[in-house]
């Protein structure tokens, strides 16, 4: 509740019934709420005085789930995490389970894994940007971002296989190499990619009804969201450049060349203008990463780690014995503790893993980001107008299955 | 450079530090939890280590060990690049420690998991609700002795919930007045 409106209330004349405060329930059965969000709403007219969210309706236990099943077994759960960007969770985790080990993927791995990874941000960004114009009224801006995304996860699916559902990462490595196109499939969706950024500016930026929405709604300051453990565009557009790719670069990030777009107000229209200039970024990583793609193995050359060429398995006892101990007994991760994190397209996305030296993580805690958004967006919202949730809810970009877990 | 944050945490409070490790490049100090609210305002507030954001917090359970849990805090300084963790441990009675929220604000729905999932308390938190299971929840989920396939009782549909309307007036609005009928 902030204090002022409760003071300027409380100082009020005498309120007549229908002057007085009401409760509403947003959510969680309502469009513009994910479908996972309820949100009790203290209301003054069309002031909301007070917000308190409520989380958990997506809660499917992943951590149980995690410390039940083998190293590698967590992999298709941690696709489920964030699942408008399924491959950027698959290279947290195991860019952590590496870090335990303490080995290094493959300068290879690292381009492909920093391609994917930027692939994956632009249709997490094209989700949210396109969700977020579409709430707003904007259908057309909706439809372009989602063509967008469909050229991505066209591309992403001939690499993986799958187009949400990926798990393609390995710990030590990948599933599969790129195919022997994915360059010239590139250069042929990278123009499209930018005739949609181009649009949506269009669309958007300089549209009176969108500008008036995001323009001043839901303000955070850089203090305050430092504080609450704002991470990603929703804290780089209060004016603070943290972005853990080039704070602290994992994957091939300190071998490419790029910026860290911030803003200065912290209110809507800034995470928008942020998330749109981060997709450029991205197109332009992948085109560096694409030029400069090394050759050499693409998986650490480990048989504790990595399974073997399915030609052993079928052909040589030591190959299936190999085969067989990994899969049911999974990678032997020696004991201890370690907290890796990868900038997530919504900011940073921490895995703290306790091994007791066995097959199966002890313990193992994801650091959502929207978590974090969730426990402070209270600040955001009361003190604005009921409609100004819904572009607020769009910016931070909350993702259900990765809150809950 | 979180070498030097960790050491100059041992110099300032010995008394408080249990034991520290730095492997994998992940600099560890365990806080004895009479010490953790003052470590973390002094972590906070100290301009050479900075540490203006808590990344993350979660425990572990530990069923064997004595004592049986360890809450673990991830710290991170925007401005000087450097993290560190703390670890705490905690009894398996009652379990329950100093909260944070004074400190960091992202503390509060943090430690509201935590809660939800141990069951450790933290003392001087504004609002210790369940955050991702329902209030009629049984039991504390992560623990290691609760089982995989546990299942819960059906409840009973609520009958009210919290009414927020009331709460708003006693807890502010009635509040206020009296305190400006009070003002000579």
């Amino acid at each position: 509740m902030n204090r002022a409106i409760a003071d300027a209330l409380a100082a009020a004349p005498e309120r007549g019934v229908q002057e007085d405060v009401m409760v509403l329930n947003m959510g969680p059965s309502h469009p513009a709420m994910h479908g996972t969000v309820r949100m009790v709403l203290t209301l003054d007219g069309e002031t909301v005085i007070k917000c308190d969210p409520e989380i958990g309706y997506l809660h499917r236990g992943f951590e149980k789930q995690c410390e039940n099943a083998t190293w590698s077994q967590v992999f298709p759960y941690t696709d489920r995490l964030n699942y408008c960007s399924p491959l950027l969770n698959n290279f947290g985790y195991a860019l952590a389970v590496e870090k335990m080990l303490g080995i290094k993927a493959t300068d290879r791995c690292n381009y492909i894994r920093t391609i994917l990874g930027e692939m994956a941000r632009l249709a997490d960004h094209f989700t949210s940007l396109g969700a977020g114009a579409l709430e707003l009224g904007a259908m057309s801006a909706f439809l372009y971002a989602v063509e967008a995304r469909d050229h991505i996860w066209d591309l992403v699916e001939e690499v993986t296989g799958a187009r949400l559902t990926v798990s393609f990462a390995r710990i030590g490595g990948l599933k599969e190499d790129l195919p022997d196109n994915f360059a010239e499939r590139w250069e042929a969706t990278e123009p499209r990619l930018w005739d949609v950024i181009k649009k949506l500016d269009q669309l958007s930026t300089k549209n009176r009804i969108f500008m008036d929405r995001m323009m001043n709604t839901g303000v955070i300051g850089a203090d305050e969201a430092v504080s609450l453990g704002f991470t990603g565009p929703v804290l780089r557009s209060t004016g603070v450049a943290y972005d853990i790719r080039k704070d602290s670069p994992y994957f091939a990030y300190d071998r490419v060349d790029f910026e860290v777009p911030v803003g200065t107000n912290g209110d809507n229209f800034d995470r928008y203008l942020v998330r749109l200039e981060e997709m450029k970024q991205s197109i332009s990583i992948i085109r560096q990463c694409l030029k400069g793609l090394p050759g050499g193995p693409l998986n650490v050359d480990d048989p504790h780690i990595m399974l073997p060429p399915k030609e052993l398995v079928y052909n040589s006892i030591e190959g299936m014995i190999n085969h067989f101990k990994l899969i049911f007994e999974g990678i032997q991760v020696p004991a201890g503790e370690v907290y890796s994190y990868t900038e997530a397209a919504n900011g940073e996305l921490g895995f703290y893993i306790v091994s007791n030296g066995t097959g199966k993580p002890y313990k193992l805690r994801v650091r959502p980001p929207c978590f974090y958004f969730m426990g402070g967006i209270d600040r955001m919202i009361e003190g604005g107008m009921l409609s100004d949730i819904i572009p607020t809810f769009d910016t931070i970009n909350m993702i259900g299955g990765e809150v809950d877990r | 450079m979180s070498r030097a944050a960790l050491d100059s945490l041992v110099a300032a409070f010995p008394q408080h530090i249990l034991e520290t490790t730095d492997r994998l490049g992940d600099e560890v100090a365990i806080v004895a939890p009479a010490g953790l609210l003052e470590i973390a305002n002094w972590l906070r507030n100290s301009p050479e280590l900075a540490f203006n954001m808590l990344s993350d917090v979660t425990a572990v359970d530990y069923l064997a060990r004595n004592p049986r849990f360890e809450v673990v805090y991830q710290l991170y300084s925007v401005s000087k690049k450097h993290r560190l963790r703390l670890r705490v441990p905690v009894g398996a009675e009652s379990p329950s420690l100093s909260s944070v929220t004074s400190v960091w604000l992202s503390a509060n729905w943090a430690e509201r998991e935590v809660w939800d999932m141990y069951g450790i308390r933290f003392e001087g938190h504004p609002d210790l609700r369940r955050v991702l299971m329902y209030e009629e929840f049984e039991g504390h989920p992560l623990r290691k002795d609760y089982p995989m396939q546990q299942s819960q009782p059906r409840m009973d549909l609520r009958r009210k919930e919290r009414d927020a309307v009331e709460e708003y007036k006693t807890l502010y609005v009635d509040k206020l007045a009296q305190a400006r009928k009070a003002e000579p």
